[in-house]
């Protein structure tokens, strides 16, 4: 039978690809956007059929920042939770599948009224550009589908925890969970902006909308949301990883316990999206600035747990010297080099991030195409590639099907186009920024100054590199149907490492989520309730809808 | 919980290293003054035209090579009070910019300097820039706000 050959149960399996199908095909439409943002932009080729510039930026955004990672994320959760705390019972899986399809249909019905034009708000939607309700509607399907998905993770590390008392969970299980957990508590703002502002307000219920009040909620969970992406990356660097170049994990508590640092200082932090906006006291934004640089501790933690493992087991090989066990790595495995490029990546991606949270000197990048130029560095390279890195097991895993030698080399491939796009696109996003250049913006002259008029050469480079990552793309979509369709039969490794002898307990506090959860909303508490009752208090007259495109 | 001796000195010596940072971006903020527009005044998004200073915008000289500039900001378009949306300063001037919306959020962004806010419908932003460089500064949006977002501009330029 070939059932038995999947790296999970079989039923587990089938949801998880059904995640998957949703997920590569954001990533068909929404990079082949990107492809024509950046040729537009260029100032050498427009749009056919009146297409919007700012319509498909709204696509981009919503489908690859929302769609693709959202899908990815859960189907790699649900597998994972599958493979280490056991498969999930009938009851769980038909929740989950309703979760799906409730954000499948969201995901239809906004991506329809932004196609039909009726939605050019992009992915943030700030008000009081006002799109018809039949995108919020589809924006909060997504996140209550999410929802659903989320539960049947948490019942099911519940579950294991009744069902093996008093024994330590298993790592991704726990991970899977503060993931989930994570986005839990921050879409809660983004849904609350969405069924109880924009909703009403879109529906003609209400006349006005407050504009600061919309804006922190969406950035109450718009921070959160860069850290969901990233923390599935760092399941994968923390614990799959380790087992491909055939070592351990290094430690079994300070992983979690890093976790459990990024759970509480990834959501008290929004204002730092929004320093240069006038209505928020600067003692608060200085507030949440220092809550957003504690990240830095479990990323310090993150970076030396990941080389210990290498250097442990370049060693083990027999590596001499500083930095000979860079020799022993299995560079030629797909597995490791994508995520390992990602790993690298995020080097410069981190710096940027924090010049950008920097209170002062966010002053000189703030809405630049800097932005955008660092968290294509961070979430469309770091995240992507690790993500591209987990695919090429993780398909063929649930397929029940083989990674060859030729996919392998494919990927490989396109790591290295990847990186070298991204390297030539984000690098041009990143020094016209310093220049002042715009985010979201199409071709421009301005008012003919030469300021503006040195900034052609950089967006021209950016279609440069913006056409080879549609290459890449397309190479990753050519490996993904392989793998889900055509790759020979055979069992595929789902790798999971286990803990190394050096690691010592865990202790149980790290599992006591009632503590957690209580010190994570003291934590919101404290950074939001003084300034959102000052926003309240102080707010000026609403705002009316405007459509402006 | 177990921690590696170097573990232990890698995170000391990176914990020091932010809370030495943060302590900095303080002192920077709160003794030096230097802190991202936060003016806070609010106004009603749909009088801006009969409030004051937004009735008249444009330059006003108020002191000594020190200046107000008072815009008002509307989807696609920077009122600067001039027609041909070029404002002249001298060089070595300190400008005072006063700034708001009619209708969405718009940003405010003079090419080349800190000078970098958003406009909010229903609050005021102000920040302080004094120029000692002559030449052009573009001013323009950088916060989407509809179609011809990438229209919105306007021309800062420092003589001698």
């Amino acid at each position: 039978m070939m059932k038995v050959m999947k790296g999970i149960h079989s039923a587990d399996a089938k949801l998880t690809m059904a995640h998957m199908y949703v997920a590569f095909f954001a990533l068909l439409i929404g990079a082949t956007a990107g492809l024509m943002q950046t040729l537009v932009r260029s100032g050498k080729v427009t749009l056919p059929a009146g297409i919007g510039y700012y319509q498909i930026l709204t696509l981009h955004g919503v489908v690859l920042g929302l769609v693709l990672t959202t899908f990815f994320i859960l189907g790699f959760l649900v597998a994972t939770q599958s493979k280490t705390a056991g498969k999930y019972s009938s009851g769980e899986r038909k929740w989950a599948w309703a979760g799906f399809w409730m954000m499948t249909a969201g995901v239809v019905t906004t991506a329809t009224f932004i196609l039909l034009n009726e939605a050019s708000v992009l992915y943030t939607f700030y008000a009081p550009l006002k799109a018809h309700p039949g995108f919020y509607i589809g924006l909060a399907l997504v996140i209550i589908g999410s929802w659903f998905v989320g539960f049947v993770i948490f019942h099911r590390h519940a579950r294991w925890r009744k069902e093996n008392r008093g024994e330590r969970t298993p790592l991704l299980s726990y991970m899977a969970v503060i993931t989930m957990l994570m986005w839990q508590i921050a879409t809660l703002g983004v849904a609350a902006t969405v069924l109880l502002q924009f909703l009403p307000w879109s529906l003609g219920f209400t006349e006005t909308i407050d504009v600061l009040v919309s804006r922190t909620l969406f950035w109450y969970f718009g921070h959160p949301l860069v850290y969901f992406w990233l923390l599935p990356a760092y399941m994968a660097w923390y614990a799959i990883i380790p087992k491909i170049v055939g070592g351990k994990i290094f430690s079994d508590s300070l992983a979690r316990l890093s976790f459990i640092l990024l759970l509480l200082f990834s959501i008290p932090v929004g204002f730092h999206h929004q320093l240069t906006e006038p209505g928020i006291d600067p003692f608060w934004k200085y507030l949440q600035v220092v809550l957003t640089f504690l990240v830095v501790i479990p990323s310090l933690m993150t970076a030396f747990s990941l080389f210990a493992t290498f250097e442990a087991r370049g060693r083990e090989l027999g590596a001499k010297g500083l930095f000979g066990w860079l020799k022993k790595m299995p560079w030629k495995d797909v597995r490791f080099l994508a995520p390992f490029i990602g790993m690298v990546w995020f080097i410069p991606g981190g710096a940027g991030g924090i010049i950008n949270a920097s209170n002062q000197m966010n002053q000189v990048v703030h809405n630049t195409i800097w932005v955008t130029g660092h968290f294509h560095l961070t979430a469309a390279t770091s995240v992507i590639l690790t993500f591209f890195g987990i695919a090429y097991w993780l398909i063929p895993s649930m397929t029940g099907r083989k990674l060859t030698a030729k996919m392998n080399k494919w990927g490989i491939i396109q790591t290295i186009v990847w990186s070298v796009g991204m390297a030539i696109m984000s690098g041009a996003m990143h020094w016209q920024g310093l220049l002042g250049g715009p985010r979201r913006s199409a071709y421009s002259e301005y008012a003919g100054n030469a300021d503006t008029a040195s900034w052609g050469a950089y967006q021209i480079a950016q279609a440069i590199g913006g056409s080879i990552l549609f290459i890449g793309m397309i190479i990753m979509l050519v490996i993904f149907v392989n793998l889900a369709f055509f790759a020979p039969k055979g069992k595929e490794e789902f790798p999971i490492a286990v803990v190394g002898e050096t690691s010592g307990t865990t202790p149980k506090v790290l599992e006591n989520w009632k503590l957690w959860i209580g010190v994570t909303v003291a934590l919101i508490l404290f950074a939001y309730t003084i300034p959102f009752i000052d926003i309240i208090q102080n707010a000026p007259p609403g705002s009316k809808g405007f459509r402006l495109w | 919980m177990n921690m590696h001796k170097y573990e232990k000195i890698w995170l000391l010596f990176g914990t020091a290293t932010l809370l030495i940072f943060l302590i900095v971006v303080g002192i920077s903020a709160f003794y030096m003054g230097n802190q991202p527009p936060s003016c806070a005044v609010t106004l009603n998004p749909e009088k801006v035209h009969a409030t004051a200073p937004f009735d008249d915008p444009g330059l006003k000289k108020i002191g000594d090579n020190e200046y107000q500039l008072t815009v008002v900001a509307s989807a696609f378009n920077y009122d600067v009070g001039t027609d041909d949306k070029i404002v002249q300063i001298p060089k070595g001037a300190t400008v005072h910019f006063n700034a708001t919306t009619t209708d969405v959020v718009h940003g405010f962004e003079l090419a080349g300097t800190n000078v970098n806010m958003m406009l909010e419908p229903g609050y005021i932003s102000t920040y302080t820039n004094t120029f000692n460089k002559a030449g052009k500064h573009t001013l323009l949006c950088n916060e989407y706000c509809g179609t011809g977002h990438h229209l919105m501009s306007a021309t800062i330029e420092v003589v001698e």
